[in-house]
């Protein structure tokens, strides 16, 4: 099919592209930026003007429910909401149930996304049996069926010597690890950040050295095993440094922080509101600062949503016994703006972590308005405003911190191999 | 608009408890209220305190009215006093005590709440391990249910710390004269945390935590408190010397090495007593391990209020309960007449 963008705002900050201009599309790839090629005559003309033409989202880490019990979702309503949510390719968590940790599994996840033909999910597979932390998965087979990288998620593996075990088969294959820097015993039954406030609230902390410590175990080992690893989900000013040294060292290392840790603070869980648990804890003032320099340096390369959605009831407890966890992936691009809006990072910095960040730290050819990619997009206008309810969001999840709230910013059209697969 | 916190989001505990005109229609916390809310309380119980001397020990106060004690953690003291309380206000009381293992979901939770409010309740007493579960109970179930806290995991126990301050202005009298150290486990002392909030807001001239750091945590200083690990320092000059209960479980790991190690440095003795002033009066929340954190010619010495803070359990716990009765009762009565004033605005009737 032939396609032309007319009057967009393209922009890609891995090619300084920030320009109004047309965009065509043939066979599912980008044909030309600007003036259209001698003979092209497109099927369809999408206007574009007074909104933004960016490379489709990429997220690391959105909880997509495949497989799983379907009252927290499914593949069909987490993809949808992606799209929705302006992503075109989704790297989608490990722990689900059963967990992604053979190419069994894979192979009925894989086959389930193509029959949909929605978003493009790429699995993160799990890095060891069950995610137990004792034995290595298959990492060849599940890179073999798809996976692009591997994780143990927010499991522990409390042996040292299984984890280097885990990172030097990885790097075998030249796996990407994603990892999630926390100590789990110091961690122990901790629900929030450790701090007055905890303390005052009688909810169990869990303190800063956690992830610092965490972090610290994991980067003596990459600079043994020579594995890549993405830290994704980082919470404090510490973690930021160290990512910074070992980056500034030449370690093969990226990381993130999600939107919910560069919006809030651990203010928002005074009265006890469940929609705000999340794990990492939502931090202080000066740990939320100390992210948002962190993107804007680069440190971070990646802002990722986190999605988990959960039925109604998970949340309906006292606070420690609720499940944590926010649906995230239809607000993200709202609440990105309103950064931008405030000065914490600028438009084409936004761009630059949702798209060409993510597509780099998992090793992926995707995020660029280049001639020749494929044509995965997100045009979003950044003005109108909308009201976040359970009718207008896709997920099945019912547990969006901002339900009621009125956002800035949507988006309108997203495609995916130079298909309209959602618009609005 | 900036949406950086939900509308959705419950209100603070702190504000969740009173009414428009900041009156009590929960007792959820002591963080938040006013002094002249508490010296209400204190001062309620003082009507109620001699009624268990007289004939007659009922006032109809709560007539009419039926209360459910909600233990989701097992008490007999506390649900027991609750209990006398309510029945001497002459309300109809049920007793339930409910496993925690059945109510962990959330949704058990709230069914088990909603049939008990479709019965007709018009007060909770309710005992729950997890911080805040009072608070979430009271944002979710029907605005004419009262809620009272009778401990929430490590938050708050506010009924017992104000029986607490019952005792010392009964014993001491003015708060701003007062040196208080408050001695053991704070770090999962619900009683600690109200306690630090009640004496705070009383205006007490000063609060100490005294304990090893394993069970102090420092972040508790910002609730207004001064921090001491060594009891010859904490309670030099005190005025009130509160002891916390240690928990068996807690005597022996990571937290404490051993009973007698504890029982040496911060058990309070004869002698550890004599840091303090020489009128020092000693308080314990009970049931006290004899031994433990507390020798026991202290616990039934001269200067012991011990069983007296279990006599005023009973009016102060009256006083909370009517209280809030009240407090519900004005709020169903403004929200009747500003449904009446919106569908009839020609009617200007007084309120009752």
């Amino acid at each position: 099919m032939k396609l032309t963008i007319r009057g967009g705002r393209l922009i890609d900050p891995s090619q300084q592209l920030d320009q109004v201009t047309d965009i065509h599309i043939d066979d599912g790839r980008i044909l030309a930026l600007g003036q259209a090629p001698a003979g092209f005559a497109p099927e369809r003309t999408l206007h574009a003007e007074g909104q933004i033409v960016a490379p489709g989202f990429i997220d690391i880490g959105a909880h997509l429910r495949e497989p799983g019990p379907s009252y927290k979702g499914n593949l069909r309503s987490e993809t949808k909401a992606a799209l929705a949510g302006g992503y075109t390719t989704i790297c989608c968590r490990p722990d689900t149930s059963p967990c992604i940790d053979s190419s069994a599994v894979m192979q009925q996840l894989m086959d389930k996304v193509e029959l949909l033909g929605q978003a493009k999910v790429r699995p993160i597979g799990a890095m060891t049996k069950d995610l137990e932390g004792t034995h290595l998965s298959n990492m060849a087979g599940l890179q073999h069926s798809g996976c692009v990288a591997v994780s143990n998620m927010r499991k522990p593996i409390d042996n040292t010597l299984i984890l280097r075990r885990c990172f030097e088969y990885a790097s075998t294959f030249d796996l990407r690890v994603v990892f999630y820097p926390e100590d789990s015993w110091l961690r122990a039954d901790g629900v929030v950040h450790e701090g007055a406030l905890a303390s005052r609230l009688g909810l169990a902390g869990i303190p800063a050295a956690a992830e610092a410590i965490g972090l610290s175990r994991v980067l003596h080992l990459v600079e043994v095993t020579g594995v890549r690893v993405h830290f994704s989900a980082l919470s404090t000013a510490q973690a930021v440094e160290m990512i910074a040294q070992a980056q500034a060292k030449g370690l093969p290392v990226t990381a993130d922080v999600t939107m919910a840790h560069l919006t809030y603070t651990e203010a928002e869980i005074d009265g006890y509101n469940s929609q705000f648990f999340v794990q990492p804890p939502l931090r202080s003032v000066a740990d939320r600062d100390a992210l948002r320099q962190g993107v804007r340096d680069g440190v971070l390369s990646v802002i990722s949503s986190a999605h988990l959605p959960h039925e109604e009831a998970a949340k309906m407890a006292p606070f420690a016994a609720s499940e944590p966890g926010m649906a995230t992936l239809e607000t993200l691009l709202s609440q990105g703006l309103d950064l931008v809006a405030d000065g914490v990072i600028t438009l084409p910095q936004l761009i630059e972590r949702l798209t060409t960040g993510p597509a780099q730290a998992m090793g992926i050819a995707a995020g660029q308005l280049a001639v020749g990619q494929p044509a995965d997009l997100s045009i979003f206008d950044t003005e109108s405003e909308w009201q976040v309810s359970d009718d207008n969001l896709f997920t099945a999840g019912e547990n969006s911190p901002l339900m009621g709230a009125t956002l800035k910013g949507q988006v309108k059209t997203t495609l995916v191999d130079g298909a309209v697969v959602f618009e609005r | 608009m900036k949406p950086t916190s939900a509308p959705q989001n419950p209100a603070d505990p702190r504000s969740v408890q009173l009414t428009e005109d900041g009156k009590l229609r929960h007792f959820l916390t002591l963080g938040g209220l006013n002094k002249e809310i508490l010296e209400e309380i204190l001062d309620t119980a003082d009507s109620f305190v001699n009624m268990g001397e007289q004939s007659v020990k009922k006032v109809p106060l709560l007539r009419g009215k039926t209360v459910v004690n909600l233990f989701f953690e097992n008490s007999t003291r506390t649900r027991s006093t609750f209990e006398l309380a309510a029945k001497r206000l002459s309300a109809d009381v049920l007793n339930l005590d409910i496993s925690t293992s059945a109510t962990s979901k959330g949704e058990t939770l709230m069914d088990t709440l909603q049939n008990l409010e479709a019965m007709g309740s018009d007060m909770f007493v309710i005992r729950h391990a997890d911080s805040g579960a009072q608070h979430f109970i009271a944002s979710q179930i029907s605005p004419n249910v009262a809620i009272i806290n009778a401990g929430d995991g490590r938050h708050a126990h506010p009924t017992q710390a104000m029986l607490d301050m019952y005792t010392i202005r009964k014993h001491k009298g003015d708060f701003s004269k007062l040196k208080v150290a408050i001695v053991g486990d704070i770090l999962h002392s619900r009683v600690a945390r109200s306690q630090i909030q009640a004496l705070n807001i009383l205006g007490a001239e000063e609060v100490r935590l005294i304990g090893p750091k394993t069970l102090l945590p420092q972040s508790l200083a910002e609730m207004g408190a001064t921090l001491y690990t060594r009891m010859e320092d904490g309670l030099k000059d005190v005025d009130v010397v509160i002891m916390l209960r240690l928990q068996k479980e807690r005597m022996a790991g990571a937290l404490l090495p051993s009973e007698s190690e504890f029982y040496r440095l911060y058990g309070l003795t004869t002698e550890k007593l004599s840091y303090a002033k020489p009128d020092a009066v000693v308080m314990h929340p009970g049931p006290i391990n004899r031994g433990v954190e507390i020798e026991s010619a202290v616990a039934d010495g001269p200067q012991s209020l011990i069983l007296n803070q279990v006599s005023y359990g009973i009016p102060i716990r009256m006083a909370v309960m009517s209280m809030a009765i009240s407090g519900q009762t004005q709020q169903k009565a403004k929200a009747a007449e500003s449904n009446s004033d919106q569908s009839n605005a020609a009617t200007g009737e007084a309120s009752a």
